[in-house]
């Protein structure tokens, strides 16, 4: 007989099946490397000549650039957007779903060469009383410039995306949260601020993470614009004339997948930071705690 | 404008006729009674009765729709300008509910913040108190409901016992006249009951006024100081609760603690 206080030690459990499947998928993985390295069609030297050309890191600058603007914008509009959509306001229900309706409606390549447009259509902005005086006139074409239309396009169709997201976030906090905070008196902007969107947000992340890095893609269609500053066109532009396009489109998936993944890092800290909570595990430093409490004699915690 | 008589101070709560309906339900048929301050009351009465809806009345968590209903003499819910009631604005609602502190059944913690965080949060976004003054006060707290040793523990991480005494420790840090209690121990597991009840009672000892929605007859009994049956919507019978447990006047009253005894 065994003394049944021993830790157990069992035999672990076989598992071929994960042995050949990797190995299968290893040596595929292998063969489609060695076959990329040895192709001429990839062109490889071409490849590290121009991976850290400075025209190349200057049009990544102005992809993330766009990718930033566009999205706080998207943000901001879209929570606007979702709380639009969830009010008692039967106005501001029907506007966020007519925004909605159109910007989810038409395609982005549409909507950007609409914006690259902008300018034939309206050339003057005037803030003041409709039909009687104006205050402030702006002439579009001089204070626009085709990256303000790209970021200002992109925001915008973005937004009614974001809006959704959000709007499934704050359906996501349970009711009561919101009764507990207002039987304590907080007001609706109160409740939102402090109790529902740090809730929501949990929600929120993984979803706008996707979006982001959707984002920093869709932003290679600002050519439509046309706005030719960015990674994609940028690299375009630089292997036409030496007729090496299969390089350079290497060296641009490199550098968008170097800022996919920093931004899939950053994700990886936010919801850490906003998942506080919402697990029963405890932290090491929360069961050292414990522990330590349960070997002082008893009467001295709950 | 009903002046309350000179000889009786000013009830905690009045309700005079307080009809509620949700569409075509009518939940509230008219209910009218008093709670003096300090009194405990107690409400019983079968599901669906009406009681969590009169207590959530209370505060405006839901709007009378007919009879009129007052906190410390002031109406609830509306303005009463030359004989007529205008809606009142959710900011001055909200005004109004910080002096009633209420405790929900499923609790309704921030599961976002630790216990500390959860009692010191009103108090600093809502009273605009100091943060330091507000988690010195949330950790007095701690310790009356007997969790001192839990401040930075987040709800989940707690029975739920423990989490209803935070939320009554939340509650009772904006210094509330009024504690509203709706069904506070049922969902909790039986052994975790007493807990939560010895922290109410204590509350009570100390002359807190309060109403309590409980099927905890024995509580009734011990703490309240007056019991009210509701059933349909309507008060059915009231009085001390020894004498409405041990002699029920009605039917439907014998009916009820017929099971709940």
């Amino acid at each position: 007989m065994t003394d049944p206080s021993t830790p157990i030690k069992a035999v672990p459990l076989r598992r071929p099946g994960r042995w050949i499947s990797a190995a299968v998928l290893v040596t595929l993985l292998f063969l489609f490397a060695w076959g990329a390295a040895t192709n001429d069609a990839y062109d490889w030297p071409t490849y590290g000549k121009y991976l850290f050309d400075q025209r190349i890191s200057a049009a990544a600058l102005v992809t993330l650039e766009l990718t930033v603007i566009a999205m706080v914008i998207a943000v901001v509009l879209g929570v606007l957007l979702a709380v639009m959509r969830l009010s008692d306001n039967p106005v501001l229900r029907g506007l966020s779903w007519l925004y909605l309706w159109f910007f989810r409606g038409t395609p982005v390549y549409v909507q950007l060469v609409f914006w690259g447009l902008i300018t034939s259509i309206y050339q003057q902005v005037r803030i003041g009383i409709p039909w009687g005086p104006s205050f402030v006139t702006f002439d579009v074409r001089e204070v626009g410039s085709a990256f303000m239309f790209a970021f200002i396009g992109l925001g915008l169709n973005e937004a009614a995306y974001m809006a959704e997201i959000v709007r499934a976030g704050i359906r996501s906090v349970d009711e009561g949260q919101t009764e507990a905070a207002s039987a304590l008196g907080m007001t609706w902007l109160q409740t939102m601020r402090r109790i529902v969107l740090p809730q929501a947000m949990r929600v929120i992340i993984p979803p706008t993470g996707n979006e982001v890095i959707s984002m920093l893609k869709t932003t290679s269609l600002v050519v439509a614009i046309p706005l030719t500053t960015e990674l994609y066109s940028r690299a375009r532009a630089i292997a036409t004339p030496i007729f090496r396009v299969i390089p350079l489109l290497l060296v641009a998936a490199t550098w968008y997948l170097v800022m996919t993944s920093v931004l899939m890092v950053a994700q990886y800290y936010l919801e850490r930071h906003f998942s506080r909570g919402s697990s029963r595990t405890m932290s090491s430093r929360q069961l050292a705690a414990l522990a330590k409490a349960q070997e002082q004699p008893p009467g001295g915690g709950s | 404008m009903t002046e309350p008589e000179q000889s009786r101070p000013t009830p905690m709560v009045s309700a005079q006729g307080v009809h509620k309906s949700f569409g075509a339900l009518e939940v509230l048929k008219g209910i009218t009674l008093d709670v003096a301050p300090g009194e405990v009351m107690c409400l019983v009465g079968p599901s669906g009765s009406g009681k969590s809806t009169f207590l959530r009345c209370i505060n405006h968590l839901e709007t009378v729709n007919a009879g009129r209903l007052y906190v410390d003499g002031v109406l609830v819910g509306y303005h009463e300008r030359r004989g007529k009631l205008h809606e009142m604005h959710p900011r001055d609602a909200a005004r109004q509910r910080r002096t009633i502190g209420m405790v929900f059944q499923r609790f309704n913690l921030f599961p976002h913040m630790t216990a500390l965080e959860n009692i010191a949060e009103a108090p600093v976004v809502v009273q605009g108190r100091r943060k330091a003054e507000a988690a010195t006060q949330a950790r007095d707290l701690l310790a009356r409901v007997g969790l001192a040793d839990k401040a930075q523990a987040y709800p989940a991480q707690l029975s739920g016992g423990q989490q209803q005494r935070v939320a009554i420790a939340r509650a009772l840090a904006m210094q509330p006249r009024l504690m509203l209690f709706d069904e506070p121990t049922s969902a909790l597991d039986p052994e975790l009951v007493g807990e939560v009840l010895d922290v109410m009672r204590q509350l009570a000892d100390e002359g807190m006024t309060m109403i309590v929605v409980t099927h905890e007859m024995g509580f009734a009994r011990e703490v309240g100081d007056q019991l009210v049956f509701m059933d349909a919507g309507v008060v059915v019978e009231a009085g001390p609760p020894r004498a409405v447990l041990a002699d029920p006047q009605h039917e439907r009253t014998r009916a009820f603690l017929s099971k709940v005894l």
